[in-house]
């Protein structure tokens, strides 16, 4: 193994931390528990772990042998084959910038391509190169807003109808700055967010984040919302659902200064849950504040376009201490993989996958709505998912639909207490009018009213 | 190096020009020179503000490091350099006229004492090579 430093090198680093040996930096780890005995089988063979790992793999379903209807956040979408052939290109494949980024020309020009077409599709100034998911993209945007205003602004109003996990993120993020107060407005509807922030707000919030289309799938225009943030000083950012950018306003349009989200929408596979990627986008004006990586376009000394790694000193291994986030990294494939997408698919084809989304959904509610018991409950227009009340004890529901295969959306009860037996149901341009048919068919069925 | 006989210097690298009840502070060029190209000054304090003697005023980000400009006097900002945020490479190229950071009304003369002059620094910067 490389061991780089000498005893006597270790020794000097010790004694600079007034330490005696490297045994006391583990003092914290209780010493019954720092070596803990694994209860692990011997080693085998490729051949025998491939056979094992192959059997404990065909004991999941995937949605290609089921029917999903299940959205709450990651979503089931067609990607193209060519995108996996161009992905995984070995002069592309692999997941790290080396430490002189500017020798990898072709990895930062994929970065720097990727930054724009969020940006277009955004319709916001800048986009970084990307974080690992949606949610701790939600996260450092309440970071940099904190610092944006010197840390004098403390307060961030969120939206009860952001996706749950990503108030979670957020709130185990901003744990370490004790500073920071999360202020979650205590209402039942998503509409009802506008008349309670005009009470939150006050000279001392940061940033206001809401979700579009919010998390229970309503299209909510927050302009309003948006200006009597602004007239009081703060910021407003806005989680949104980018392949909804294809046929909806960008809230780039409500005057929006971050729009952040999640990209494995465009291009990436539901993957149990990750990896995945986080886009993030904000005005000029912020730059300074945002954390990550940015790749530009320059010229060399001969006049020929080249890309670099920008503003870098914003990042840690610059200002150390004093920098506002400790992420410096990105999720280089996974946004080369939507880059692909978004280039294959091009305006058209997006708004295309989009107005499907919005056609299907909007057909299965309305079947949904003819079966005696149910009903959808958005007030508003939804874009691709929506919210039924179920007739009678939804987990008995969802166990029968999965026997006849089908994924039948997401329980809300479980983040929002007083929703029982609430189902948020979402349709992709993956499912066919036959899917949808069987689902509602198998619905009534399967419904003891 | 450049080192004008009429400033002041803090140990952190800051100058101060003395004019009546006030004072300019900026970087040295030893400063400067150290931190190389100089990107971006933010500044933590605006007009009207008081400041403590010690406190940050401002961060320097240059291509190879981040800085604190720590006040060497106590007082109330009058003034602050806005126009460096665009041209922060002044900061470079003219620390001691066009570079300056803050103009501050200064509340304790006696302060000013604890700084080196000229002669002092240069000394304390040529220790440090």
């Amino acid at each position: 193994m490389f061991i780089p430093h000498t005893d006597k090198e270790r020794q000097a680093m010790l004694r600079t931390i007034g330490k005696d040996s490297i045994k006391d930096l583990f003092a914290d780890i209780p010493e019954s528990k720092r070596f803990p005995v694994l209860d692990l089988p011997e080693g085998i063979s490729e051949m025998e772990a491939y056979k094992q790992m192959s059997m404990l793999a065909s004991a999941n379903n995937s949605c290609d042998e089921m029917i999903s209807f299940l959205g709450a956040g990651a979503y089931h979408h067609y990607i193209p084959a060519a995108v996996d052939l161009l992905l995984l290109r070995g002069d592309f494949f692999t997941a790290y910038t080396p430490y002189q980024p500017e020798i990898s020309q072709g990895t930062l020009q994929a970065i720097f391509e990727f930054q724009s077409l969020i940006a277009n599709l955004t319709g916001m100034e800048v986009s970084n190169a990307s974080h690992y998911d949606g949610a701790t993209a939600a996260a450092e945007t309440c970071i940099s807003s904190y610092y944006h205003f010197r840390k004098k602004r403390a307060n961030i109003i969120i939206s009860p109808f952001i996706h749950p996990h990503y108030i979670e993120t957020i709130k185990t993020y901003l744990q370490a700055i004790k500073e920071i107060e999360i202020r979650i407005p205590d209402i039942s509807k998503p509409v009802d967010f506008k008349d309670s922030i005009r009470q939150l707000v006050d000279k001392n919030t940061a940033l206001v984040m809401v979700q579009y289309p919010d998390f229970l799938g309503n299209i909510l225009d927050y302009s309003s919302v948006s200006s009597f943030v602004h007239e009081n000083g703060a910021l407003f950012a806005t989680v949104v659902y980018p392949m909804a950018l294809g046929i909806l306003k960008s809230p780039a349009d409500m005057d929006a200064d971050f729009i952040i989200g999640e990209g494995q929408s465009l291009g990436l596979p539901l993957n149990f849950g990750g990896p995945y990627l986080g886009f993030f986008t904000t005005r000029r004006e912020l730059i300074r504040k945002i954390s990550g990586r940015i790749v530009g376009e320059t010229e060399d000394e001969d006049g020929k376009r080249g890309y670099v790694l920008t503003l870098t000193a914003r990042e840690q291994h610059i200002r150390r201490g004093k920098a506002t986030s400790n992420i410096c990294t990105n999720q280089g494939l996974n946004a080369l993989a939507v880059s692909i997408y978004l280039s294959l698919l091009g305006k058209k084809g997006l708004k295309e996958v989009a107005y499907q989304c919005y056609q299907k959904a909007h057909y299965t509610a309305s079947q949904i709505e003819r079966i005696n018991g149910y009903k959808v409950l958005n007030e508003q227009d939804f874009f691709n998912e929506f919210v039924i009340q179920c007739p009678s004890d939804v987990m008995e529901i969802q166990n029968n639909l999965l026997e006849k295969g089908i994924i039948a959306g997401y329980n809300l009860e479980s983040d929002y207490p007083t929703r029982k037996n609430q189902l948020l149901i979402a349709a992709t341009e993956q499912n066919t009018r036959e899917d949808i048919d069987f689902f509602v068919n198998s619905l009534r069925e399967v419904t003891i009213v | 190096m450049n080192t004008p006989k009429d400033f002041k210097f803090n140990k952190t690298d800051e100058w101060v020009k003395v004019d009546g009840n006030s004072a300019k502070i900026g970087i040295s060029d030893f400063a400067q020179n150290q931190l190389s190209d100089i990107v971006y000054i933010e500044f933590n304090k605006e007009a009207g503000e008081s400041v403590e003697k010690g406190q940050i005023l401002s961060t320097i980000e240059s291509v190879k490091a981040a800085a604190d400009v720590n006040s060497p006097i106590s007082g109330m900002v009058l003034e602050v350099n806005e126009s460096l945020s665009d041209t922060p490479e002044v900061l470079n190229e003219d620390p001691y006229e066009n570079g300056w950071l803050y103009k501050v009304e200064f509340n304790n003369p006696s302060e000013l004492d604890d700084l080196f002059d000229a002669k002092g620094y240069d000394e304390f910067c040529e220790s440090r090579h």
